[in-house]
């Protein structure tokens, strides 16, 4: 096919130039060759005209995009906007992504905190941390003593000096548990969370998660969000790609009025316009992943520098493969459907008179 | 192959171009339509080729009545027939060879085939060296002729030419009409809008008369010259 392309890019609706270079002059009306209705496509095998067909396609998509390459700023300019609508969904949803991630590694590191009542010693309370650590559900325990609590506390709370000034120390001791089992299964950490506020020992039994759940509840908002967002910039793609293609149709009015006249199909109209909306499209996904990653580069150091204050090493995940090929697919569907809707719109009213 | 029973046109603003129109043009024939500007040649060319639909009446073409083309079927109709405008309709922006090809690139052939094609039309209206041209660059004669190659080169059944000779002086007329009639002697159907009437004379081809919408004489012109008047269909009625 690399040797069709710089010809097909002077053709239009496969229209070629300088097709064939052998000369035979054949007295081109022989009567005998002539017959009735069917005599349009005579002489040509359905084998011969399945292959023009395919050809006449083949050459049809590459000429659209030679058009489109012939006017770069404009071309440029309608494919931006499109680009513009992809990326804003495109990057949110990454974003979202992202979070799911982060949020992901939090909530596998669910602790229950166990208060201790007041009235257990320091000798009880170590003796039931050995005992839960025989649990299978129980991976690990640590003991906060009242005083290192208390220490802790009055060193990050600020109300250091307040406390000073209490005579007794009004923390409990505290059992930190990480649970063996994990965020998926939320049953087991509610029956567990049960037995162990069950104990004597035990004053409070407090899950540290409920936080990160409303967080998924909200993330839930966001992924609807993102959503609806996504499907009102795709009815803006379509208003855009069809526009576009509305005017291109009016600009050739004349000409589809000669092809019809000559006996040109509906999809035959059709087919260039079509493929120029799937370019557009398609460089509009194009524009959109240079957009979204350009503004992950430019997020992706304050991003670190805030992981950096959890001590964690996250990093942002970037465009993947599927994300690429959503961004792609969705983005040339949109530009053929538009076309398709507007070339449908409009090529009825053109007709010849 | 063309054959009229009691057609009329109304266009939507009342105006009744064709009344009561009966005529037949055998398979083969080649005749002039003439009759005075707005005498409803045109019009009659357009019910032919499926641009208009007549209001009342009958059209058939080649034994396939026309009120049973839907629009889905009028493409396949068209690819019938060849149609040469006044105003050669060529498209500007593409050569004389991309010009002549576009039936049948439309009609799905392949490149070899229609570059043999294109070459052996453009030869018979004499512009095989203008090939690579663009159309604004030649005459209007030759544009014309351009025209009737794209016109010709599906090999169609029927010929149909609205005042093809409308914008031409009268020898190139005489070219134009003369190369009507050898497309006519090897079996093509022609019918032409012309009121060229030296010309028609001298070609001596039935004509079809139409006065303000009424058919005014069907057969030889030397008939019409005696005022033989309204419905004469002496000749192919
Ligand atoms: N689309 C149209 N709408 C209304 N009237 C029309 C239309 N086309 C033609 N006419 C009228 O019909 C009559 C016949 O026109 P036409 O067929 O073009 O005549 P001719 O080709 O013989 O000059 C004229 O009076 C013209 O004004
Ligand atoms: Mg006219």
């Amino acid at each position: 096919m690399a040797i069709l392309m710089p010809k097909v890019l002077e053709v239009d609706w496969g229209i070629g130039q300088s097709m064939a270079r052998d000369l035979d002059k054949d007295m081109m009306l022989n009567p005998s060759d002539r017959g009735g209705r069917r005599s349009t496509r005579r002489g040509i095998s359905l084998k011969a005209l399945l292959n023009n067909y395919l050809l006449r396609h083949i050459q049809t998509f590459f000429y659209t995009l030679g058009q489109l390459s012939a006017r770069p700023f404009s071309t440029f300019m309608t494919a931006a906007v499109i680009g513009i609508a992809l990326s804003m969904p495109a990057g949110l949803n990454l974003l979202l992504n992202n979070a799911q991630e982060v949020l992901q590694g939090w909530s596998s590191a669910t602790q229950i905190s166990l208060f201790l009542t007041h009235k257990t010693s320091e000798r009880q309370a170590k003796k039931v941390a050995s005992a839960l650590r025989k649990m299978p559900e129980i991976a690990a325990v640590e003991y906060i003593s009242k005083e290192s609590a208390l220490e802790e506390f009055s060193k990050h709370s600020g109300f250091g000096e307040a406390l000073d000034a209490l005579e007794h120390n009004p923390l409990p001791a505290v059992l930190l548990i990480t649970p063996e089992i994990s965020q998926e299964q939320p049953d087991q950490i509610a029956a567990l969370l049960d037995k162990l506020a069950k104990r004597s020992e035990v004053d409070i039994a407090q899950l540290d998660m409920e936080w990160v759940e409303r967080l998924f509840a909200l993330m839930a908002i966001g992924e609807r969000g993102v959503l609806i967002l996504s499907g009102l910039l795709a009815i803006a793609v379509l208003l855009v790609v069809g526009n576009t293609i509305r005017l291109a149709i009016q600009n050739r009015r004349d000409e589809i009025i000669i092809i019809k006249l000559i006996g040109a199909t509906d999809s035959f109209i059709r087919r260039p316009f079509l493929y120029t909306g799937f370019w557009y499209g398609l460089l509009g996904g194009l524009i959109a992943l240079v957009l979204v990653e350009i503004s992950l580069t430019l997020i992706a150091t304050p991003v670190r520098d805030v992981a950096l204050l959890y001590r964690s090493t996250f990093e942002l995940q970037g465009i993947d493969s599927q994300t690429l090929a959503a961004l792609l697919g969705v983005g040339s569907f949109l530009g053929y459907f538009g076309s398709w809707i507007a070339v449908g719109r409009h090529l009825r009213e053109i007709e010849p008179s | 192959m063309i054959r009229f029973t009691e057609v009329s046109k109304r266009y939507s603003n009342g105006h009744e171009a064709l009344s009561r129109i009966s005529l037949h043009l055998p398979a083969g024939d080649m005749a002039f339509l003439t009759g005075h500007s707005g005498a409803g040649k045109s019009t009659l060319m357009k019910l032919v080729a499926l641009i208009e639909r007549p209001t009342n009446g009958q059209v058939i073409i080649n034994g396939q009545n026309l009120a049973k083309v839907k629009r889905g079927g009028i493409p396949c109709y068209r690819r019938n027939m060849g149609i040469i405008f006044q105003d050669h309709r060529l498209l500007f922006d593409r050569t004389v060879f991309d010009n002549v090809a576009l039936p049948l690139i439309i009609a799905g052939h392949g490149r070899k085939e229609i570059g043999r094609l294109v070459r052996a039309a453009l030869d018979k209206v004499g512009l095989l060296s203008k090939e690579k041209v663009y159309p604004i660059t030649l005459s209007g004669g030759e544009q014309q002729r351009v025209g009737i190659a794209r016109a010709v080169i599906h090999k169609p059944s029927l010929l149909l030419a609205d005042e093809p000779t409308g914008n031409l002086d009268p020898d190139l007329s005489r070219e134009i009409m003369h190369l009507f009639e050898e497309f006519n002697r090897v079996g093509v159907t022609v019918l032409i809008a012309s009121h060229d009437l030296d010309l028609i004379r001298e070609l001596k081809k039935p004509i079809i008369k139409l006065e303000q919408g009424y058919l005014a004489h069907h057969g030889d012109i030397d008939a019409e010259g005696a005022g033989s008047g309204l419905g004469d269909r002496s000749i192919h009625g």
